[in-house]
C-alpha cells in the first residue's frame, strides 16, 4: 500500500481531490472541447513515473466535440479495463504548443502497491536510484 | 479603449551632410553628426531599443536621444575623419522618435521624461552573444553627462538574430512532458531556512515536501558550497530525498540544484555531478553573468537539463523607474540566453511587482508573438522566432489562501513557489504541501468548470477545507496575510474606455 497522502499515485490534474464524478469528469470534457483540444482515453497496469505511453484506449478523438459520447468512450474504457489505471488527456495543435495540455486519472485500481527505490551503491557515496513498479512483479494481465 | 495621446514629433533631421564640413575636427552636436534621423525607416532587421531618458537641464530631448545613440553605436565625444574610412552612416545608430512621457513635464509636478526610440543596425553585433549586445546597448550611455537619469524600457530583437542564439535549453513544453504534468501551475518551494541546514537537515525538508505534493524544491539563491554545508553533502541527500518522494507518490519530482560557483569551470563540474545523481534540474543565478549563464545553457541543452535562474540581484537596476533596466528586458535576454525558469513576480507576494507589469514580463517569456500592448509595458511588437518558452516562476509570500488570485493572475504557465507557505504549515511540511496541492487542484478543477474563480475563490478553498484539514490548518493561519504595498514600477499608460457616440 502506498503511503503518500490518499495512499495512491498522484499524476494527473486532480488525483488530490475525491475521485471525478460522471459529472465532473463532463464538466472537465467541456473546458478542452470549448478550448478546441482533441481528446483521447489511455490506460495501464504499470503506473511508473517515467512510463509516458500507457495503452491508447483508441485515436484521439479529433472529430468527437459531443461531451457525452467521449464520457462513453472513458466508461467503455472503465469496463474492459476496471482495474487498470485509465486517464483522459488533451491535445493541443496550436503552434507554440503541440502538446498535451491536459491530464488526469478517472479510474485506478482497488490497491495501489506504489512503487519501491532500490539503491545501488557505487563510488563513494553515490548511489544510482531504480523506481521499482511493484504491479510488474507480475506478468502483463495479471498485476491487479 | 484608447490610450494616452503620443506627442507628435515633427522634428526634421539636422545631420550634416556626409563631405568635408562634417568631418572637420572639433566637436558637434550628436544630433548633427546623424545620430537623430527623426524619418528613418526602420528595417525588420535593425535591433530596437527605448529608453526613457530625464535630460540634464538645458539638454535638448533630441540631442539626448541622439547622445543616447551615438555613444551606444559609433561615436565618441569628438569627430573622428576615420569614420570615413567606414559605412559610417549605416553602423550609426538612429534615435528616431522622442516622446514626452506622460504625467511628466510641464504642468506636472515631475521633472520632464522622454522615451527615446533608437534603431541599430544588425552588423553592429556579434550572433549569440549577450554579453555583445549588451555591451552596446548597456555599454557606455546610463554613465554619459547628458542624461541625469536612463533607464532602458524595451528592446526589439529582430528574428535574424534571435536565430543565433540557442534559446532555452528544455522550454517550458517540453518540461511538462518530461515532468509529465500538464494543465496546472507546477508547485515548489524553496528550502528554509536558507542557511544553516546540514545536507541530512537540508534532505529532510526536500523530501516532506515532495512527498507531500510538491513537484520541485529549490536552493536559494545564495546556497552554494558553505561551512556548514558543502555541495556535494546537499546534492547526495537532496537526490535520496528527491528519489524517495518520486517511489512514494510514483510522481516525478524535482530539486533544483544551485550550481552557482566562483567559475564556470566549478559550476559544470558540478553539473555533472547532479547528472550523475540522476537530477532533472539544476539552477543557476543572474549574477554569475551573461555569458556564463549561455555557456551553462548550451550544457543543459546537451546533458537534457532543465536550467533554474534566479534573478539574484536584478533589483539593483531593475526596480527604479528612472534610471537602470526594466525587468522585461533581462526576461527578454534570459529567454536568447536559454534558461529554463526565470523569477518573475507573484503579484500578491512581498516583492515588488504591479499586476499589469507582471503580465507583461510573462507575456515576454511565454508568447510566441507579441503585440504593442503600452499598458503592459510593452513598446514593441516581438516576433519569437520558434524559440522555447521561458517558465516564469512566482516566488516569495505567497500562500495557498491566494490560490485564485495567483491563478487569474499568472495562469497556469508557472511555477509556484510556496516555501514559507510549506514549511511553515502549523502541521509540518507534508501537511503544508498537501494544502497547498489541494487549494491549486480545486481551484484548476473549479476554474475548468467555469466557476468565477476572482470571486468565488475564497468559498471554493473554503468548500475543500472542510474535507482537507491541512488546507484548513493553512487557510487559518494565512488568512489575513497579505503584502499590500504600492509598485515603484507602474505603468505609464492606463487603458481608459471610451464612451460610444
Amino acid at each position: 500500500m502506498m503511503t503518500n497522502q490518499g495512499n495512491r499515485v498522484t499524476q494527473g490534474q486532480f488525483s488530490f481531490l475525491p475521485d471525478l464524478t460522471d459529472a465532473q469528469i463532463t464538466a472537465q470534457i467541456k473546458y478542452a472541447l470549448s478550448k478546441g483540444w482533441a481528446l483521447s482515453v489511455e490506460y495501464t497496469d504499470d503506473p511508473h513515473p517515467r512510463n509516458t505511453f500507457w495503452e491508447m484506449f483508441g485515436n484521439p478523438m479529433f472529430d468527437l466535440k459531443d461531451p457525452a459520447g467521449i464520457l462513453m468512450e472513458v466508461n467503455n474504457c472503465r469496463k474492459t479495463f476496471p482495474n487498470h489505471y485509465i486517464r483522459v488527456t488533451a491535445f493541443s495543435a496550436v503552434r507554440g504548443v503541440e502538446s498535451v495540455t491536459m491530464s488526469y486519472i478517472v479510474n485506478r485500481p482497488k490497491k495501489e502497491p506504489g512503487f519501491g527505490l532500490v539503491r545501488q551503491e557505487t563510488d563513494g557515496r553515490t548511489m544510482r536510484y531504480t523506481i521499482h513498479s511493484y504491479a510488474t512483479d507480475k506478468p502483463e494481465a495479471e498485476r491487479y | 479603449m484608447r490610450f494616452f495621446q503620443l506627442l507628435e514629433n515633427t522634428m526634421a533631421s539636422e545631420t550634416i551632410k556626409e563631405g568635408k564640413e562634417r568631418y572637420k575636427s572639433g566637436v558637434i552636436p550628436y544630433k548633427k553628426m546623424g545620430y537623430w534621423e527623426p524619418d528613418y525607416k526602420i528595417k525588420d532587421t535593425d535591433v530596437l531599443a527605448m529608453f526613457r531618458m530625464t535630460p540634464q537641464a538645458g539638454v535638448e530631448p533630441e540631442e539626448c536621444a541622439a547622445a543616447v545613440a551615438g555613444e551606444s553605436s559609433t561615436a565618441t565625444w569628438t569627430v573622428v575623419w576615420t569614420d570615413r574610412l567606414t559605412a559610417c552612416e549605416m553602423y550609426r545608430a538612429k534615435a528616431y522618435r522622442v516622446d514626452l512621457v506622460p504625467n511628466t513635464g510641464p504642468g506636472t509636478k515631475n521633472e520632464a521624461q522622454y522615451f527615446a526610440y533608437i534603431a541599430y543596425e544588425l552588423d553592429l553585433f556579434e550572433g549569440g552573444s549577450i554579453a555583445n549586445l549588451t555591451a552596446s546597448i548597456i555599454g557606455n550611455v546610463f554613465g554619459m553627462k547628458a542624461v541625469k537619469a536612463l533607464r532602458l524600457e524595451d528592446m526589439r530583437i529582430p528574428v535574424a538574430y534571435l536565430k543565433t542564439f540557442q534559446g532555452p535549453a528544455t522550454g517550458v513544453i517540453v518540461e511538462r512532458e518530461r515532468m509529465d504534468k500538464f494543465g496546472r501551475p507546477l508547485l515548489g518551494a524553496t528550502t528554509k531556512p536558507k542557511l544553516g541546514l546540514s545536507g541530512r537537515n537540508y534532505g529532510r525538508v526536500v523530501y516532506e515536501a515532495l512527498k507531500g505534493g510538491l513537484d520541485f524544491m529549490k536552493d536559494d539563491e545564495n546556497i552554494n558550497s558553505q561551512p556548514f554545508m558543502h555541495w556535494r553533502d546537499r546534492f547526495l541527500y537532496c537526490m535520496d530525498a528527491v528519489n524517495k518522494a518520486s517511489a512514494a507518490t510514483g510522481e516525478v519530482k524535482g530539486h533544483y540544484m544551485n550550481v552557482t560557483a566562483g567559475t564556470v569551470e566549478e559550476m559544470i563540474a558540478r553539473a555533472e555531478f547532479a547528472k550523475s545523481l540522476g537530477s532533472i534540474i539544476i539552477m543557476i543565478d543572474l549574477v554569475i553573468g551573461y555569458s556564463a549563464i549561455q555557456s551553462m545553457a548550451i550544457w543543459a541543452r546537451k546533458n537534457d537539463m532543465i536550467l533554474h535562474l534566479h534573478r539574484a540581484g536584478n533589483s539593483t537596476y531593475s526596480r527604479q523607474k528612472n534610471h537602470g533596466m526594466s525587468f522585461r528586458v533581462i526576461c527578454k535576454w534570459m529567454r536568447m540566453a536559454g534558461v529554463d525558469h526565470i523569477h518573475a513576480g507573484t503579484v500578491v507576494g512581498k516583492l515588488e511587482g504591479d499586476p499589469l507589469m507582471i503580465r507583461g514580463y510573462y507575456d515576454t517569456l511565454l508568447d510566441t508573438h507579441t503585440n504593442v500592448q503600452l499598458e503592459k509595458g510593452l513598446f514593441f511588437e516581438q516576433d519569437w522566432a520558434g524559440l522555447n518558452k521561458v517558465m516564469p516562476v512566482a516566488s516569495g509570500g505567497i500562500h495557498a489562501g491566494q490560490m485564485h488570485q495567483l491563478l487569474t493572475y499568472l495562469g497556469e504557465d508557472v511555477v509556484l513557489q510556496f516555501g514559507g507557505g510549506t514549511i511553515g504549515h502549523p502541521d509540518g511540511i507534508q501537511a503544508g504541501a498537501i494544502a497547498n496541492r489541494t487549494a491549486l487542484e480545486v481551484m484548476i478543477q473549479a476554474r475548468n468548470e467555469g466557476r468565477d474563480i476572482w470571486n468565488e475563490g475564497p468559498q471554493i478553498l473554503a468548500d475543500a477545507a472542510k474535507w482537507c484539514s491541512p488546507l484548513k490548518a493553512g487557510l487559518d493561519t494565512w488568512k489575513d496575510v497579505t503584502f499590500n504595498y504600492e509598485s515603484t514600477d507602474s505603468p505609464d499608460f492606463v487603458p481608459t474606455t471610451t464612451a460610444s457616440v
